[in-house]
């Protein structure tokens, strides 16, 4: 079995439903080398961005991934803030953390199910995402919205957090941890998730440093870096919590990074909840002066940087978003290969990717050419409809 | 004479034959789902969604690839299920009318064989990339899953006085008690249980059509009825191959058709349960992983079965 094959994962793939293109080249079951192609998808979020006025982009932001929707308007109102140079009211920094912290928790119950699903156990698939539900449940009932909350605005947040909306969140997240320590449990207990998960996909801290990979991923190969500690935004510096880190770098420790960063979450969500004071939810701002800003916080992925530089009107005349799945996803380079198709499958999806955050870039040749711009993608399209119709004609 | 013939083919085609094992079939598989369904707190689908689910790939369209080995990319579904269908027949004969049980194991074993040897002919045939690697894995599989069956049949053979015909077998367990009993026999349906479930390509086993890998592997390129008979053939062996199983090691003494009756629904609610748990509390294993679990563990393990065996145990 010497034979090289090609082993498509993509464009449209059962693994992960989103546009991206992993070529596996497999000799046999071994894959030996990867490929790696992003920007199915362009949106062009940026120049949108652009074209609207400061209170709108974080709407527009939001939309850029379902997940992390609170990531990026969360980053986009640092980087106006530390623009600005305005100090938020303390109500409303707890009120960002606790969504924050929501946030990361139903992002990493989705993905313990879905990595669950792309080794074959869909028991743990269904039974994370019924854990999750719960917190979406509360994040309608406190946001409006199981998704896409709106709840970051310049100079604060948009909506508060109802006093009698205090026990619900206080009761869910209590009852969280039973389900939680039962994951951690089963994820430290059962032999047959550890055979297909240790010593697999390692990424040496080396390698993660090269790769500049960010948030659990890196944190799972030793490497111990968080937003929320390093560059300490909101409150978190007033909370007492602890990075969770892991030296393997093996798919097993990128579970575990996750597992045990929910309690981390479950337990800042519970003290922020007690340290909350009563008063204003906002300070108001008026005009954005020239200047520039940015804006950094710890998504559920790593790192969420947002950019931004005004010139006086009243829309930024540039802001530049870096998501973390664009650094994490180039990791799966050494991660892959090496190991078996099987292997491959979760392996890629423990970085777990975000396409929606990282395409946002067109497609440059190697030969720094361009490969098709919107106008041209729209014309490319018409050809083809006109093809289509006479080919249709003919029949 | 006509009498004579019209009721053989009753009993071969309708009850308790092709259709007959054909309805269970579509019911285990439904029950093994509801049971999966029930163990992630899902709802799951009603009785008839087997059914639903073949009639629908009945009627859609067929597509054959390009490069395919036309031929044998048809020939193959068609064949595992004829094959399927024989299989079921004569083990549905053999357990309700023993008269009829005049097949040996060692046909059956050869039927058995013929599904999985075309779903990797099938494979083959479509030369799609990701089809090779399923029918690989399959191939690998297969040598593992076999070799156990044959161990759990030697037991069984040994336990009966060495016959092999399955006339005597079950007359042997009917008049001395299930071969279940016994260290070795419950070896043997240890092996057997595992064997179901690679045979059948259920979690752990199912990496020769592993979605979020290969994309349904061995059987990506086939759609519409070409589908439906693999599924068909697989439906039946839903019901067949339990009830092989129990015809081996589980006949309960007793004559009478309802007793029968009543005792393999029994004992098949309690061989899909095991089924379905195994399923529900196992990730996929790696191919690799299989194979040393099927060589080195279960084979050993019904080796021993069979050291017992010949010691009467």
């Amino acid at each position: 079995m010497s034979e090289r094959r090609v082993i498509p994962i993509g464009p449209y793939h059962p693994l992960q439903e989103e546009p991206e293109f992993f070529k596996l080249i497999v000799e046999g079951e071994r894959v030996v080398d990867l490929e790696i192609e992003i920007g199915y998808n362009h949106r062009g979020i940026e120049k949108l961005a652009e074209a609207k006025h400061w209170d709108q982009v974080p709407f527009a932001v939001e939309r850029i991934c379902g997940i992390c929707s609170t990531s990026h308007p969360f980053a986009y109102c640092l980087a106006v803030e530390d623009l600005l140079g305005i100090t938020v009211p303390e109500r409303a920094h707890y009120i960002r953390m606790i969504i924050d912290e929501l946030q990361r928790l139903h992002s990493h119950l989705l993905w313990l199910g879905l990595a669950g699903h792309f080794i074959g156990y869909n028991t743990i698939w269904m039974w994370a995402w019924k854990a999750r539900e719960p917190v979406l449940d509360l994040f309608e009932l406190i946001t409006g919205n199981r998704q896409h909350y709106a709840m970051m605005k310049i100079g604060g947040v948009r909506r508060d957090i109802k006093d009698e909306n205090y026990p619900a969140i206080k009761k869910m997240v209590k009852e969280l941890y039973p389900t939680l320590k039962m994951f951690a449990k089963a994820v430290n207990d059962d032999p047959i998730i550890q055979k297909r998960t240790k010593d697999v996909g390692i990424l040496s801290k080396e390698q993660a440093i090269s790769f500049g990979v960010l948030g659990p991923i890196a944190r799972a190969s030793g490497w111990d870096i968080d937003v929320r500690r390093d560059d300490s935004y909101a409150l978190y510096d007033t909370v007492k919590w602890s990075v969770i880190v892991q030296k393997e770098g093996d798919i097993y420790a990128k579970i575990l990074v996750r597992v045990l960063e929910m309690f981390e979450s479950c337990s800042i969500i519970e003290q922020c909840l007690n340290k909350i004071p009563k008063g204003d939810i906002e300070t108001e701002v008026r005009d954005i002066p020239a200047g520039e800003g940015i804006g950094r916080v710890e998504a559920p992925r790593g790192e969420c940087f947002h950019y931004i530089r005004s010139d006086g009107t009243n829309r930024p005349i540039r802001h530049k978003i870096r998501a973390p799945s664009l650094m994490n996803v180039p990791s799966n380079l050494v991660t892959v290969p090496g190991y078996t198709i099987s292997d491959a499958a979760i392996t890629l999806a423990a970085v777990d990717p975000c396409y929606c955050c990282t395409e946002r870039s067109a497609a440059f040749l190697k030969t720094g050419k361009k490969i098709l711009t919107g106008e041209e993608l729209v014309k490319l399209s018409q050809e083809k409809t006109e093809q289509l119709k006479k080919e249709y004609d003919k029949k | 004479m006509i009498m004579g013939i019209s009721r053989a083919i009753f009993t071969y085609l309708i009850f308790p034959g092709i259709a007959f094992s054909f309805f269970m079939g579509g019911i285990g598989w439904w029950l093994e789902r509801k049971l999966s369904a029930r163990f992630q707190y899902r709802v799951g689908p009603p009785w008839y969604q087997t059914f639903l689910d073949l009639a629908k790939l009945f009627i859609k369209e067929t597509t054959i690839p390009t490069g395919a080995v036309k031929t044998l990319f048809v020939i193959s579904p068609l064949i595992s299920f004829s094959a399927t269908a024989m299989f079921s027949a004569i083990v549905a004969q053999g357990y309700f009318f023993q008269k009829n049980a005049v097949a040996d194991v060692i046909v059956l074993l050869y039927l058995l064989i013929i599904p999985s040897l075309f779903i990797i002919l099938g494979a083959f045939s479509s030369r799609n990339a990701l089809a090779l690697v399923g029918a690989a894995r399959e191939t690998k599989l297969m040598l593992a899953y076999e070799f156990v069956f044959i161990i759990s049949l030697i037991i069984v053979i040994i336990k009966s006085g060495g016959s092999i015909l399955l006339s005597d077998i079950i007359r042997y367990q009917a008049q001395n008690g299930m071969h279940l009993k016994s260290a070795s026999g419950f070896i043997a349906i240890t092996l057997s249980i595992f064997y179901i479930q690679a045979k059948l390509g259920i979690v752990p086993f199912d990496m020769a059509e592993a979605d979020q890998e290969i994309m349904a592997g061995t059987m990506i390129e086939y759609s519409g009825p070409l589908l439906g008979f693999f599924r068909a053939s697989k439906t039946l062996l839903y019901f067949s191959l339990p009830l092989f199983i129990i015809t081996l090691l589980g006949v309960v003494p007793g004559d009478t058709l309802p007793a029968k009756i009543l005792f393999v629904a029994l004992e098949y609610l309690i061989v899909i349960l095991i089924i379905s748990i195994i399923k529900n509390i196992n990730p996929r294993a790696r191919i690799k992983d299989a194979l040393s679990f099927f060589w080195f563990f279960l084979s050993p393990l019904g080796i021993i079965g069979i050291l017992l065996a010949l010691k009467g145990m």
